[in-house]
């Protein structure tokens, strides 16, 4: 048994400097990277409201999840680099479309009820995915990852607690949020990936403990903690099929529609356009900031 | 072509009077003062730290993980150092 | 599953992570009452003043989210725009207290844009990342020298509002100038946006307005900070920022406001750098309305 499986068998961490496999250091550094991106990206569709906030509570609670965002994006690609990865390097292959992001950030956000079932649904089944994740076999993703479960506890509360506000406001507002609940529930099951069957990549990263629970599993965890939320909310959940089985003891779904997600997914839902054209803007429009920074530093620095 | 990336920094953070910095994780920046700046953006938005300390990641030396078992092991069997390996009666207070 | 955290408790006693203390309400004990001889009115208005700037400087800020040159700027950007938010905040709460009327959002959302009181400066819109923080140096330096003053102000709320305030400017105008630096003596291409966003924000009205006494300043002797009195010392600040930085003829500590842009080789245009922000809710505020002609 190499120290890499030693390791993994007895639940220990592996760490930068530790031997491993080759295709293990790459799963990961995708993982960690699209998992990267999907919060850089994901900065968008609701940064879109920060100068719209209806009151500057609420802008200010926004601006500062918008900002959280750009901070897990940020731990995230350092755990990727502890890899060997390197932070511009994965930010061309986001540009170039060589590396995916999270499929729920290609949809829009049509009003500011929006801001608040992305808390509530997007980041719930974010929550869903990632607190297993903080036991990942790779250390620094999995410290990663309870700083920012940590942080995104905020983010939850803040997006409930904004619909609640609004299921007590004027029929207008009760409509917005149902409306808004219809757009993104099946496009948030998605979220937890293609079904068991369909995954292929699932049992090499269960074995590497990179992975703990199957996608079907999180998916039906999550419909489990939603539906006693969406009564507690008044809305109702866009699915004739959801219904209480005893004898499972878990809620019955109907099945997302995974044309949809493979579609968002190889780049064609309403916003992928957008959101890439957006980062590759920042991107070109700082790059003469970050070399000007560069160069003063290097004149700074007495020649060795 | 040339690499505009700016250099990568481990930041170490101080959470509270009284206990060590800690590794918090890297950033990137074009020199110290944008380090420092960027990790108390980055790591100290919820009030985490007193006090910060950035290094740039290349001057870290660190033991090699071939070097594990030179580097640790011998300090296994070395019982001795730790209170446990003492027997004193349990009628003595206070030790 | 009521809360997903919970699976997380076993980092719960983990001493290094100090998540959420030591929150405080700047207004803690801080008596409300306008002390007597105030007068209400001009007050209000002063507290509009100083609110206004800080709510169209942070709106500026937001407009930056997701287009800044690094995403730790990203970062920087939004705690700037943060802080600016909650003293825009605090300030608009204590005119609309003081006043009598309304509140926070009422003053923020309702007024229609001529009852604005900003300074042209804070509603600039940015043309690129060096427009940005030449802009955040002028005006967080200028900020911060009123409400360094404004710590011994005769309204507590007020006095309160600036101890908070001058901390977080300081890290602003900390943040902007190192910018100025990196990017007045970066690269060619660089120097020459740098050049053109500081001979673009001296060249016109903007820096005569932030220094012009309104009469609602004169009246308000002892709670009101003169913004002429903090003209020299802003102007030193600027021009050793802007020494240091290598772009200085024409902006020293003696340098006439409105002056004419430094000499230099003629920058490049401003393109991509900028986004459109003519259709900010804000936009016009300012400029069609500034704050020296109110009555």
């Amino acid at each position: 048994m190499s120290t890499f499986e030693e390791t993994i068998a007895r639940d220990q961490r592996v760490e930068p400097g530790d031997e491993m496999p080759e295709a293990y250091r790459k799963t990961m550094i995708r993982q960690i990277a699209q998992h990267a991106h999907s919060e850089i990206i994901g900065m968008q569709p609701e940064g879109e409201w920060i100068t719209r906030a209806p009151s500057l509570r609420r802008k200010a609670i926004l601006l500062a999840k918008v900002q959280d965002e750009a901070g897990h994006g940020l731990y995230l690609y350092s755990a990727a680099e502890t890899l060997g990865a390197d932070r511009g390097d994965l930010t061309r292959r986001l540009i170039e479309g060589r590396q995916k992001y999270s499929s729920i950030f290609n949809y829009p956000t049509l009003s500011f009820a929006d801001v608040g079932v992305i808390g509530w649904l997007v980041d719930g089944a974010a929550i869903c995915n990632q607190v297993p994740l903080c036991r990942s076999s790779f250390g620094p993703y999995a410290r990663a990852m309870i700083r920012i479960c940590k942080e995104e506890s905020f983010h939850q509360r803040q997006g409930y607690e904004l619909l609640m506000t609004m299921m007590g406001g004027t029929p207008a507002q009760r409509d917005m949020v149902q409306d808004a609940v219809n757009r993104w529930w099946w496009p948030s099951l998605m979220m937890f990936g293609p079904p068991d069957d369909a995954s292929p990549n699932s049992a090499q990263s269960m074995a590497w403990k990179i992975k703990r629970h199957s996608n079907d599993e999180l998916r039906q965890r999550f419909v489990d903690m939603s539906v006693p939320q969406a009564e507690a909310l008044g809305v109702t959940l866009p699915d004739p099929e959801l219904a209480w089985n005893a004898g499972r003891e878990h809620y019955d779904f109907g099945t997302p529609d995974w044309d949809e997600l493979k579609r968002v997914i190889s780049g064609d839902g309403p916003c992928n356009a957008e959101r890439i054209a957006r980062r590759r803007q920042a991107d070109d429009d700082g790059a003469w900031v970050r070399e000007a920074a560069q160069a003063f530093a290097a004149k700074r620095v007495p020649a060795p | 072509m040339i690499n505009h990336e700016w250099p990568l920094f481990e930041v170490f953070v101080r959470a509270k009077r009284g206990l060590n910095h800690v590794h918090v994780g890297s950033l990137r920046a074009a020199d110290h003062e944008m380090a420092l700046h960027h990790a108390r953006d980055l790591y100290t938005r919820r009030n985490e730290g007193v006090s910060i300390w950035v290094v740039r990641s290349d001057q870290v030396a660190s033991s090699s993980a071939e070097d594990k078992q030179a580097f640790f092991e011998p300090s296994g069997d070395k019982v001795y150092r730790h209170p446990t390996y003492y027997t004193i009666p349990g009628s003595v207070p206070h030790i | 599953m009521a809360d997903a955290y919970e699976s997380l408790t076993d980092h719960e006693d983990d001493a290094r992570w100090a998540y959420g203390t030591g929150f405080s309400d700047p207004l803690a004990g801080v008596d409300t009452t306008v002390p007597s001889g105030i007068d209400h009115e001009d007050l209000a208005a002063y507290c509009l003043m100083l609110g206004d700037d800080a709510l169209i400087m942070s709106h500026r800020l937001q407009q930056w989210v997701t287009r800044a040159p690094e995403t730790e700027d990203e970062l920087a950007i939004a705690n700037i725009a943060l802080d600016l938010l909650g003293q825009a905040r605090l300030l608009l709460s204590r005119a609309a207290f003081v006043s009598g009327s309304g509140d926070e959002d009422s003053l923020a959302y309702l007024r229609p844009a001529s009852q604005f009181r900003n300074v042209n400066l804070a509603a600039r819109a940015d043309a690129d990342f060096a427009h940005l923080v030449a802009r955040l140096l002028m005006f967080s330096s200028w900020r911060l020298a009123l409400f360094d003053r404004l710590t011994g102000a005769a309204d507590p709320v007020l006095s309160a509002i600036a101890a908070k305030g001058v901390k977080e400017l300081t890290y602003h105008r900390d943040y902007a100038a190192q910018w100025v630096l990196r990017l007045g003596d970066g690269t060619e291409i660089s120097r020459g946006r740098m050049r053109a966003a500081v001979g673009d924000l001296l060249g016109g009205s903007l820096v005569d307005e932030l220094f012009a006494v309104h009469e609602v300043e004169e009246r308000l002797a002892g709670v009101a900070v003169s913004p002429g009195g903090v003209k020299e010392e802003v102007l030193s600040v600027w021009g050793q920022v802007m020494r240091a930085a290598t772009l200085a003829e024409g902006v020293g500590t003696t340098a006439p406001a409105g002056g004419r842009p430094p000499p230099g080789p003629p920058p490049p245009p401003p393109g991509g750098g900028g986004h459109d922000c003519a259709g900010g809710a804000f936009a016009r505020a300012g400029s069609a309305f500034p704050r020296a002609g109110w009555a």
